[in-house]
């Protein structure tokens, strides 16, 4: 089971960031090739980014790379160097159809059979950023076993949708969010929730991580560093919760040691789905 | 019995003792009814001068507590070359970026040495382009005072600008419009100086208390404009930091300190000024509260978060030789636990008690620690004179632990290196080193280090954090300097520690 509360964004063309940002601890790491990197310095921020994953800097947080869209003339060598540097996931922005990831996997197998990583290794997360998307979700989620996680992305999404942000409980927002989170809970995948773009305003992210939080996504990305213990914060689970999740496992342990099929606790039967997100649970405990 | 006056004066010649030559002969200063209690009030700055009987290659003082709101150093330093004095000595307290003006007049000759604590700013840059004939000497401020007492700088007139003062010389920063806090540098100079000047915009009734400098040391007060702009003494975040970076390395030091041994009630503290520690103090603040553990007293370089403690009542007392914001100033205005103290109290090597010698933790900042953990606070990453020894090295020669905030890297310069451009702090007197990519511990302090790897932090070593600093940036190129010598550095003791040469250009 892996944690994927935090998503953290890094332009691939700053070098001070890429070198020194796992020092924040987010769960996982964007390096982005694509809309924070200009045109004129797509090239030094491939170089950059596959410097960064080949010197393994960021150690046990998982790494991420957005490549650019698969309409630009970028994505191919983006791709080319992220999986031959060993990225762990590429992620795919305004994915809009099935064909888009399907090609892209294909691509992914091809490199990795050319540089002798093994097969289906590179993983793949579909960026959702339109109202085609959206609609598209399920399918896409569903698209290849490479997918382990989807995210919703507002700012492109709201534009097609001909609205912009709100404040408060977000409406404009609501069934992307409730769309892309049943998506990938079909597919049994991941979710991430859109990126907070005002980092002053702490009081306003920690109101949408909550809406988040209780929809049932994994977590956000993030666009600060400073968002990182906010969000942490936000997903540790209370002391009560802990306490019971640390009795279901022991229950669990116990049945298990005994060789029982039914894990039960206090007179009452305790069902698999029960343990494991007590194990989620404690898992939260532990690096929050 | 009759008067025996030329038994007197026969007595007096025989012993070599002055004989009576009339009341007013050795203080002719009361004679006056009308002018003896205003003696000292000067009409003017160049009146005052005239006065003090400066001469050329004189040594003149002032103290740093405006910080970068100062005006009196340029203001009293344009008229001496208008009065066209030559070949001074200045030593300040300290020196800073409000300072760059004193260039035209290192170069039209008016001012032939310096002794300060910092460099900075053009003036730092023109220095260490090797632009005076005499290198600047640097010293601590602890060191300052020591060097005064020897001799090695002898004062001839203090210039020392107060918030409010009265006509015979008693005065403060803590009262009046432009209030700086603390005068503890002030106090030495007023203790030592040949001839002492107060310069303030206010003068108020006698008597003016409190009197951190005593009318029995002041010679003269003058009134000008302005003395400097407390709004620009501000040297710290007076709010928790956003920098994240400063917010990681502060959540990490104050857990240092809080698994060091040494955080029980009781302890005693000094957190300096900056992003980092400022929010190392609110964070320990916070572990202080949650853990009802009372400290005994702060010391510094005092900001408002320390007394904000103090208000809390988490730390019982504040001994202040520098107010580094307006929060400290007014605190010691008003809380009668928040004390002034000087700099001789506060970090002097040879004085009979400094409180230094009572601190238990310290947090200090660096420009590069080396992995001998010598620590340069003074010369930047191309040589040139941009920082401060301040108390740095007193605090850390003194304290039970010492301990050092920095970023493994500025920009993309490593700040944790192989050997440092400078030693201004002794490795031998640092014990933990912080950083954002892990925590070195001395080797010499086994203890600290089991207890902070016991509490499941960070722990590394100077080595590694060496390495991952060059992995990351690279390794620079050697500084370039010539053979001549801009500065000398002075050990708190006065010794010489390190020189600084010129940067080749």
């Amino acid at each position: 089971m892996r944690l994927r509360r935090s998503m953290m964004f890094i332009p691939g063309a700053n070098a001070g960031m890429l070198s020194n940002s796992y020092i924040y601890k987010p769960d996982s790491v964007m390096f982005d090739l694509e809309d924070s990197v200009s045109l004129t310095e797509k090239d030094s921020a491939r170089f950059l980014v596959f410097n960064t994953l080949k010197e393994n800097l960021y150690g046990d947080i998982e790494t991420v790379v957005r490549i650019n869209g698969v309409e630009t003339p970028f994505w191919e060598d983006d791709l080319d160097m992220a999986v031959r540097a060993g990225v762990q996931i590429v992620r795919l922005p305004k994915t809009e159809t099935v064909e888009e990831v399907k090609e892209l996997e294909q691509r992914i197998e091809k490199i990795e059979k050319d540089c002798g990583r093994t097969i289906g290794d590179t993983k793949i997360m579909a960026a959702i950023e339109s109202a085609c998307g959206v609609v598209n979700s399920v399918a896409i989620a569903k698209a290849t076993p490479r997918m382990v996680a989807i995210a919703l992305a507002g700012f492109d999404y709201l534009v097609d949708m001909q609205t912009s942000r709100s404040s408060g409980s977000e409406p404009e927002l609501f069934y992307a969010r409730a769309a892309v989170l049943h998506a990938a809970r079909a597919a049994k995948i991941d979710a991430f929730d859109v990126a907070y773009g005002n980092v002053n305003d702490e009081e306003g992210f920690l109101r949408e991580v909550e809406i988040a939080k209780n929809l049932g996504y994994n977590g956000k990305s993030l666009i600060h560093p400073r968002q990182i213990e906010l969000l942490h914060k936000a997903y540790a689970p209370a002391q009560k919760d802990v306490d019971h999740a640390r009795k279901v496992v022991a229950a669990a342990e116990d049945a298990e040691q005994k060789g029982l099929g039914v894990i039960s606790l206090d007179g009452k039967m305790i069902d698999p789905p029960v343990v494991h997100e007590a194990q989620r649970v404690l898992l939260l405990a532990e690096h929050s | 019995m009759a008067y025996n006056k030329k038994a007197a004066e026969d007595y007096a010649a025989k012993n070599n003792i002055p004989a009576f030559k009339g009341v007013f002969a050795n203080s002719p200063q009361l004679e006056d009814i009308a002018t003896k209690q205003k003696r000292k009030l000067k009409s003017s700055l160049e009146d005052v001068i005239k006065s003090s009987g400066l001469k050329n290659g004189g040594t003149i003082s002032f103290h740093h507590a405006f910080r970068e709101g100062d005006k009196v150093v340029l203001q009293v330093v344009k008229k001496l070359a208008e009065m066209g004095f030559k070949d001074l000595t200045i030593a300040p307290s300290s020196l800073l970026n409000c300072h760059d003006g004193l260039l035209e007049f290192i170069k039209s000759g008016v001012i032939a040495k310096i002794f300060t604590s910092g460099l900075r700013g053009e003036l730092g840059d023109a220095i260490s382009k090797g632009i005076m004939n005499t290198p600047v000497q640097i010293h601590s401020h602890g060191g300052r005072v020591h060097l005064i007492q020897t001799g090695e700088i002898s004062i001839d007139v203090a210039f020392l600008g107060v918030s409010s003062s009265d006509e015979f010389g008693n005065a403060n920063g803590s009262h009046g419009e432009l209030s700086c806090g603390s005068l503890g540098y002030a106090k030495v100079d007023a203790a030592y100086a040949r001839y002492v000047v107060v310069l303030t915009q206010d003068i108020v009734d006698f008597p003016n208390y409190p009197a951190s400098l005593s009318q029995d040391q002041v010679d003269a007060v003058v009134q000008v404009d302005e003395v400097g702009d407390p709004s620009l003494i501000s040297v710290g975040a007076a709010r928790l930091t956003k920098n994240p970076r400063d917010l990681l390395l502060a959540r990490i030091a104050a857990s240092v300190i809080e698994n060091s041994g040494y955080f029980k009630s009781g302890f005693s503290l000094q957190t300096g000024s900056g992003g980092a520690a400022t929010a190392t103090t609110i964070f320990l603040g916070e572990k202080m509260v949650e853990k009802n553990i009372k400290a005994s007293f702060a010391l510094g370089g005092v900001t408002g978060s320390i007394v904000d403690l103090l208000k809390k009542g988490m730390i019982e007392a504040i001994a202040d030789v520098q107010s580094f914001d307006v929060d400290a100033a007014q605190s010691l205005r008003d809380n009668p636990a928040h004390t002034e103290i000087s700099a001789n109290e506060y970090a002097n090597p040879s004085s009979k008690g400094a409180y230094v010698d009572r601190i238990d933790t310290v947090l200090l900042s660096a420009l590069e620690v080396d992995t001998d953990f010598n620590v340069n606070v003074l010369t930047g990453s191309d040589g040139v004179l941009r920082g401060a020894s301040g108390g740095h090295c007193d605090v850390a020669a003194a304290a039970n632990l010492t301990v050092i905030v920095t970023p493994l890297l500025r920009a993309r310069m490593p700040c944790i290196v192989e050997c440092v451009n400078t030693v201004v702090t002794p490795g031998k007197t640092v014990d933990v080193v912080v950083t954002d990519h892990g925590i070195a511990v001395n080797p010499n302090n086994v203890d600290l280090k089991k207890r902070l790897v016991d509490a499941r932090l960070p722990v590394t070593t100077i080595e590694e954090l060496q390495k991952k600093a060059i992995l990351l940036a690279g390794k620079p190129d050697p500084i370039q300097y010539t053979d001549k010598v801009v500065a000398v550095v002075r050990y708190r003791d006065g010794s010489v520690m390190d020189i600084v040469r010129q940067v080749a250009s």
